[in-house]
């Protein structure tokens, strides 16, 4: 078991209250996965600039060195911001690369997201605390998934929180299990994915941006997946402007959507879409098995 | 609060109330007239219930809502989530939006009404239980379902009925497919006079003839000696 939960905003207005609300709805599934915690928001952008997400793994790393060595490396300036035991560098450099560098150089970390939107942070512990402690109430942006976990195929540790992001923009958040996770990994590998978790749904976060790259659609992407990827999920798919939900063909895996003129929200469960302005009046729908439910603000 | 208080015609705020409180509340009175407000898709709530009760709720509920009821009526005013009315035993629940998965699961005996639709495996493992959705089923529902009968007024998911045991199944819009086990069968004078009262407890308007019938083959449950090697 583990809680997911999504919020793609409609209305611009409620930008400011993305993570406030974001918040909300990540605390009703405290008790699905009270594990660990993360969550993935979509937040302001600076033109030609990535950011990138990193977090220690078990101890203090020297963030303004990093910076220096990973500015000297892509030949760019680096900056760097510290939340607590993460750092988000920005850079006009190559993304790619830098995050290559970063996963190759600094042990010490992980390296959680990379784009010019998104934005990672994960913990382990009670999700409550962990949405406190990396100020997530205080976050403001377009859209947001967020993850309570209750391991079940890995480790319980930082890098197996979600959500699992291996390309620009892209992250997944997961509920359920893969079954076929080891040779996708390795076929992923392969074609030059780089994993750093031994988790299955970091497979399906890789395996997505890879399609993603090929030049699926988030839709195609998607609908690939129902036949490449073996197992139980509910998954939530963050893009830079897309947002989208799709159950496995047995559905064992909970969900609820919910629509109003203002926003789109997803959860396990709709205790945790309740806190959200206007819920009493949303369209609410269970989603179907094998379906893909996209929004998209380019749409 | 204490039941002793409690009076009929009682509105509990779950804004206010606990939830454990609100069920105690239940518990404790045996009769009278129940109004629930903000249950904010709260678990298990009125589950349990054994009485000439009637609880109207107003707003979705989570999972097990009216579980294990035993002649009271639930009203639920809303969206159901996993397992309504899950093993309920006599009495009547009515959700006046969606189910989740597994409505009426193990039911034994009484009427659950859903205006809605009803996701996966509803009526799964029915015992006796009588179900009418007005919407449409999703997938694996009234699976190894033995007794009751399930009504649907919409369309069926996949694999309907499958390795059915002796439930009755009325369907008045399309199967998707029928599951292992479960066939077409004709419709006799005692089907549609048990579907007619089935439709008019729900309150439904449809004819009997829109629907067909389904039931079990009755190839899967018998012991078959052809078949011991497989045991």
């Amino acid at each position: 078991m583990c809680g997911i939960v999504g919020l793609f905003l409609k209305d611009e207005a409620l930008q400011p209250d993305l993570g406030r609300l974001t918040g909300l709805m990540l605390r009703e599934l405290c008790d699905r996965g009270p594990d660990s915690a993360g969550f993935a928001v979509y937040g302001a952008e600076s033109r030609g600039t990535t950011k990138i997400c990193m977090v220690n793994r078990n101890g203090a790393v020297d963030w303004s060195g990093v910076a220096r060595r990973l500015g000297a490396a892509i030949g760019a300036e680096v900056a760097v911001e510290t939340v607590e035991d993460h750092a988000i560098f920005r850079t006009t450099g190559a993304g790619d690369t830098a995050r290559k560098w970063l996963i190759d150089n600094v042990p010490g970390a992980w390296v959680l997201s990379q784009g010019q939107s998104i934005e990672i942070f994960k913990g382990v512990g009670d999700p409550a605390a962990i949405v406190e402690r990396l100020g997530l109430t205080a976050r403001t942006g377009t859209h947001a998934i967020g993850h309570t976990r209750m391991a079940t195929e890995s480790a319980v540790t930082v890098a197996g929180s979600h959500p699992f992001s291996t390309g620009d923009d892209t992250c997944l958040v997961h509920n359920g299990s893969l079954s076929n996770h080891n040779r996708l990994r390795e076929q992923l590998a392969r074609h030059g994915e780089r994993f750093q978790t031994d988790n299955d749904s970091e497979v399906a976060a890789a395996y997505l941006a890879s399609r993603l790259r090929a030049g699926d659609t988030l839709q195609g992407a998607l609908e690939n997946g129902l036949k490449d990827l073996d197992g139980f999920y509910t998954f939530v798919v963050g893009t830079r402007d897309g947002f989208a939900v799709i159950r496995d063909p047995i559905a064992c895996k909970p969900a609820v959507i919910a629509e109003t003129d203002d926003w789109v929200a997803m959860a396990s469960e709709y205790r945790a879409i309740a806190p959200l302005p206007g819920a009493g009046h949303a369209t609410i729908w269970e989603p179907a098995p094998a379906t893909v439910y996209a929004w998209s603000r380019a749409a | 609060m204490d039941a002793a208080l409690a009076s009929r015609n009682s509105v509990l705020d779950l804004a206010q109330m606990s939830l454990r409180e609100v069920n105690q509340l239940l518990h404790d009175n045996r009769s009278g007239d129940f109004l629930i407000r903000n249950p904010r898709g709260a678990h298990a709530l009125a589950c349990g219930l054994d009485g000439d009760l009637n609880v109207s709720i107003d707003g979705h509920v989570g999972y097990y809502c009216a579980g294990m009821n035993k002649r009271a009526h639930v009203t639920v005013n809303g969206n159901a989530g996993t397992g309504l009315a899950e093993n309920m035993m006599s009495g009547l629940v009515h959700v006046t939006g969606d189910a989740s998965q597994s409505a009426g699961a193990t039911g034994c005996g009484g009427l659950l009404v859903i205006d809605g639709n009803a996701s996966a495996r509803c009526g799964i493992a029915l015992r006796g239980l009588d179900i009418v959705v007005k919407g449409s089923v999703g997938h694996m529902s009234a699976f190894m379902a033995q007794a009751g009968s399930l009504v649907v007024l919409g369309d069926t998911g996949d694999a309907f009925g499958d390795s059915l045991y002796e439930a009755k199944l009325f369907v008045r819009g399309t199967v998707k497919s029928l599951g292992a086990d479960c066939i077409e069968k004709e419709m006799r004078d005692e089907h549609k006079a048990a579907l007619r009262q089935l439709l008019d407890a729900a309150g439904v308007k449809a004819d009997v003839p829109e629907f067909k019938r389904y039931g079990s083959a009755r190839k899967l449950y018998h012991f078959h000696v052809d078949n011991a090697g497989q045991y």
